[in-house]
């Protein structure tokens, strides 16, 4: 009996992965999760790319203040100690190395680190990229946290993205529903595990050779 | 006696000809200069190339000016967004031409421009589609992709307060694009919710110096 880890609980283990005082960057959709497992105590420094660092949570109902969003245009709050700046320092903190962390959530990964998330490939798609690609190679470590599989039980983990790259060997850690997994320079390493589940069975679930820790 | 406060909104983008590149400032609706907008569809400037990080949303603003057919070309991050309908038909209908660009390489080509930079290499993009065609170079072990600068005749922004030198201080993360595309255009014409008078702006805080600011226009009367 395999218990896959639930997305909350994968927000929760890619939380205990960052630090007290680490420049972070979550991107859209379910990597915002991991701000609600970052313990009060711990102080981090949430960094958004439209030119927000020390972004807090969402605002009560009715404080909400249509200059203060998220990249993901929700609102948001500053903390105390927070800052603004322009769109050309934003990137210049993620682009020049400032970032300790960035998390991303991802269509495909590769072996080597490729990472496939902005653009499905389809030719009737209109393409929009925004900062994924400014993140993917400008963060220190690029953290992906996503299912292992798609709903139709392919592979996301595989040998070569088939999907349009976001970025080339830019990923360091994979967080999935079955496993956490590093990217090293002799293959993707298998930190752990869930529960139940034999590296043999994660090896069969995923398009990529794994090395066991 | 300088005076960059122009009269009126329409008094502002009177001279915006057919066929300007103009940039808009905003990411999404914050910091979007709605009032010059709606100004600029009032006068009736077409085929023109429009800089911002999106293509609109809902109904006004930038998608205003979109669905009014005044845009032959667009040049942004991030287009597809669930509320912008108005984009996503005139692309489908093979309207509206579309160069897209991943952000940070956005902000910088404009910063370039603004600063008299003619190209820089970027590690963004290497090795995806949106490099393709383009020149790299191995600096250091690592690859980057030569991007280029964006000019623009007009620069539309939004800011806080302004005064009669230009001196411009914004609210929040409304400032996203302003300061850059203030220095990239030629002509850059601020929105601002109060003019104030000069000396009040207290110079350790102004964010865009009044050098970068051609034209200032207080939003509503």
């Amino acid at each position: 009996m395999i218990t896959r880890y639930t997305r909350d609980q994968i927000a929760a283990r890619v939380a205990r992965d960052i630090p007290e005082g680490a420049y972070v960057n979550l991107g859209i959709g379910l990597p915002t999760k991991v701000a609600n497992y970052l313990p009060a105590e711990r102080e981090v420094f949430l960094h958004s790319e439209n030119g927000l660092l020390g972004m807090g949570p969402a605002p009560a109902p009715g404080d909400e203040d249509e200059d203060l969003i998220n990249a993901g245009k929700q609102p948001v709050t500053l903390l105390a100690g927070g800052a603004y700046f322009h769109h050309g320092d934003s990137f210049a903190m993620m682009r020049g190395g400032h970032l300790d962390i960035c998390v991303l959530g991802a269509f495909q990964v590769a072996a080597n680190g490729d990472l496939a998330n902005w653009h499905t490939g389809a030719p009737d798609a209109i393409p929009a990229v925004g900062g994924a690609m400014d993140l993917a190679i400008g963060a220190r470590q690029v953290f992906v946290m996503m299912d292992h599989q798609t709903k139709s039980g392919e592979s996301k983990i595989v040998a070569a993205c088939s999907y349009p790259l976001t970025g080339v060997a830019c990923v360091n850690r994979i967080y999935t529903d079955l496993a956490v997994l590093e990217v090293t320079p002799d293959g993707l390493r298998v930190l752990e595990m869930a529960d139940g589940l034999s590296f043999d069975a994660l090896q069969a679930a995923t398009a990529a050779p794994l090395l066991p820790n | 006696m300088i005076d960059k406060i122009s009269p009126s909104l329409q008094h502002a983008v009177a001279d915006i000809r057919d066929g300007a590149t103009v940039m808009i400032g905003g990411f999404g609706n914050a910091g979007m200069p709605s009032a010059l907008i709606d100004a600029l569809i009032g006068q009736g400037a077409r085929e023109l190339t429009i800089v911002n990080n999106n293509a609109g949303n809902g109904d006004t603003g930038l998608a205003a000016l979109l669905a009014a057919g005044r845009v032959r070309k667009i040049i942004c991050s991030f287009p597809r967004q669930a509320d912008s309908h108005h984009f996503d038909a005139l692309y489908r209908a093979g309207k509206i031409e579309l160069e897209l660009t991943p952000q940070g390489n956005l902000a910088e080509r404009i910063r370039a421009a603004g600063a008299g930079i003619g190209g820089f290499f970027t590690p963004t993009g290497y090795g995806t589609q949106l490099a393709e065609g383009k020149e790299t170079r191995l600096i250091d072990g690592r690859h980057y992709v030569l991007e280029s600068p964006i000019h623009a005749d007009f620069a539309l922004i939004k800011a806080l307060r302004g005064d009669r030198w230009g001196n411009l201080v914004y609210r929040k993360a409304a400032r996203n694009f302003g300061p850059i595309m203030a220095m990239a255009a030629r002509t850059t014409i601020a929105q601002v919710r109060d003019v104030v008078a000069l000396g009040e702006l207290d110079p350790e805080v102004i964010i865009t110096p009044g050098i970068f600011v051609q034209r200032v226009v207080k939003e509503a009367a």
